[in-house]
């Protein structure tokens, strides 16, 4: 953006290279040495095997139906907060938040309290309809979507907000309902914000698991999700921990720079 | 009842009653911020008022209705065409909101941007339009969808002189077999007198005056109409005094005869106005004057030089 090459206004200050070239090292290296520490020549034998692939499908279904729930709930709350006035919405903007800061294993702890077998949700539900969500596929869901969701709605709201309403008054006097008017134009002009937000939703889900431990356990082939099967992994068998860790690095990265090509690049 | 009458009340902003005949083109014209663009987005519904606006003998406020189901055509400053659709989807955008089946109503928006001769860019976005192009495509928008009330708020603001005379005639051509009622805010005395059959002066929240384009510009009430048609105006009680600028004689000392028509001041700016200078004098009242470029020199016409300004009372017409 200027017309310098930066060199006619003196070296950088080595108070701003020297932090800054360790912020670098602390984020490669330890990817780095993970690629390099690697054991290879086992990368398909583990992939293979079923506890794996178990772990691998659990994380898969998880992270997309997370981000299918983010984008069907979410944009709805989103709207509502960017074009509705309705008394408590700071209050509950600022709510909506709370779980990005939350320490994940707290998210497991109030889910637990909200929807556990005895929570105060989860009780009724159980009585009425034998159903309980814990220790279920559907309870890493409800726990990915808890954690997930903040991210995927800030998005799209600030999409929202950056768009502002103006299009929304030009539908309105060419006759347009709200609902076509949030269809044919709201929708599309906020198209980027929403794909921003659910790959940072699909991010946030996938790499998901103190809440999901506490709330939904870690039993193999129902609720164990990657992250988890890394962590069972580590205490025993190591090796087999890192390539666990570079199956799922690997799918991270590979899906972020498809993302990243069709979308994230457009303005 | 056919035709428009509203009696706009915006708290604070603006108090206007108006009544127009089917097929009127109504300029409202008054300088920023007298409340001319209030006045379009109240009837549109885009504000709140009280007061009442009833279209073609429909009450449109009581009970109140939305937007969405006023009928109107809002064009705006700035076009605000939807970025992501095409210019054939923009224009069809009106008539699939009030049900037209998809394929017919993108037939009848080619035929708008036909009209508009715009076709050849129909399935251009908006992002690939020049202002001219894209405020055809607006007007298209807002006139298909058949709008018993036309709000044109500055069409032409923004556009290149020689594109926005060029759309200036355009649309003097649709309004004339439009006939439902237009209203265009403008800054450009050319459009009230091209366009509209009623100028609507509004200053200060209030409506000024109300009457033809010939009326309002020989006999101007507001310093604002004054200087678009090029007069000065004064009130006088409760009459108005208006004299052309040529009519104005500068000296630098106290001129002879009546003390009516005659003010010490100083002036303000001089510009060159076709093949006379314009000056524009501080006087109390402020004046502009036509002077030869000679008169200019030889008096040491420039900001800041005290002069006498006088005017012939036969040069001064006088009205209510």
């Amino acid at each position: 953006m200027t017309d310098t090459d930066g060199r006619t206004l003196g070296r950088p200050p080595l108070s701003l290279v020297i932090p800054g070239a360790l912020a670098a090292a602390l984020l490669v290296l330890p990817l780095v040495t993970l690629v390099l520490d690697t054991p290879w020549r086992n990368f398909f034998d583990e992939l293979g095997s079923t506890v794996v692939l178990d772990a691998l499908g659990i994380t898969a279904i998880a992270s997309g139906v997370t981000v299918v729930a983010c984008v069907l709930l979410g944009t709805p709350l989103a709207w509502l907060l960017a074009r509705v006035e309705f008394p408590g919405r700071a209050v509950l903007r600022a709510a909506v938040t709370v779980p990005l800061v939350l320490p994940p294993v707290v998210a497991g702890v109030a889910l637990v309290t909200a929807l556990g077998r005895n929570g105060l949700i989860g009780s009724v539900l159980r009585d009425a309809t034998g159903i309980t969500l814990p220790y279920t596929i559907t309870a890493v869901v409800t726990a990915h979507t808890f954690v997930s969701m903040p991210f995927y709605v800030l998005s799209v709201e600030g999409a929202l907000r950056a768009s502002g309403d103006k299009y929304d008054v030009v539908a309105a006097t060419l006759g347009a309902t709200r609902w076509t008017t949030f269809r044919r134009v709201t929708l599309p002009l906020a198209m980027p914000g929403l794909v921003a937000g659910a790959a940072l939703a699909w991010a946030r889900s996938l790499g998901e698991f103190g809440a999901t431990i506490t709330f939904a356990g870690n039993y193999p082939g129902t609720t164990q999700t990657m992250p988890s099967l890394i962590y069972t992994t580590l205490q025993s068998r190591p090796e087999v921990a890192r390539t666990l860790s570079m199956i799922l690095l690997v799918v991270s990265i590979a899906i972020l720079a498809a993302l990243r090509n069709r979308w994230l690049t457009t303005p | 009842m056919r035709g428009l009458s509203a009696d706009v009340r915006v708290d604070g902003r603006l108090e206007a009653e108006l009544t127009t005949e089917p097929g009127a083109v109504v300029a409202v014209i008054g300088p920023n911020g007298a409340g001319k663009t209030t006045l379009l987005r109240a009837l549109a519904g885009l504000v709140s008022m009280t007061g009442s606006v009833e279209v073609d003998g429909v009450s449109w406020t009581r009970p109140a209705r939305l937007v969405r189901d006023r009928n109107v055509g809002l064009v705006f400053q700035d076009q605000l065409l939807f970025p992501h659709l095409t210019a054939v989807d923009n224009v069809a955008f009106g008539l699939r909101s009030r049900g037209v089946a998809g394929a017919e109503a993108e037939t009848t928006a080619r035929d708008w941007l036909t009209r508009f001769a715009v076709a050849e860019l129909a399935d251009r976005k908006p992002g690939q339009l020049s202002g001219g192009q894209a405020q055809r495509v607006a007007i298209a928008r807002a006139l298909a969808p058949a709008p018993s009330l036309l709000l044109l708020d500055e069409p032409f603001a923004g556009l290149d002189v020689g594109v926005a005379t060029a759309l200036r005639i355009e649309l003097a051509r649709h309004l004339a077999s439009y006939d439902g009622i237009t209203l265009l805010v403008t800054h450009d005395a050319l459009d009230a007198l091209t366009l509209a059959d009623t100028v609507l002066v509004i200053d200060d929240g209030r409506v000024a005056q109300y009457g033809t384009p010939q009326n309002v510009a020989a006999r101007p009430r507001t310093d604002h109409v004054a200087r678009l048609v090029g007069l000065n105006v004064i009130r006088e009680h409760d009459r108005f005094r208006s004299f052309s600028p040529s009519a104005v004689t500068v000296s630098l000392a106290r001129p002879e005869g009546s003390a009516r028509n005659q003010w010490h001041g100083t002036v303000l700016s001089a510009v060159t106005h076709g093949d006379a200078v314009r000056l524009l004098v501080d006087a109390g009242p402020q004046l502009i004057a036509d002077v030869t470029p000679g008169a200019t020199v030889e008096l040491g016409l420039v900001p800041g030089r005290e002069v006498w300004v006088s005017v012939k009372e036969t040069a001064i017409s006088t009205y209510a």
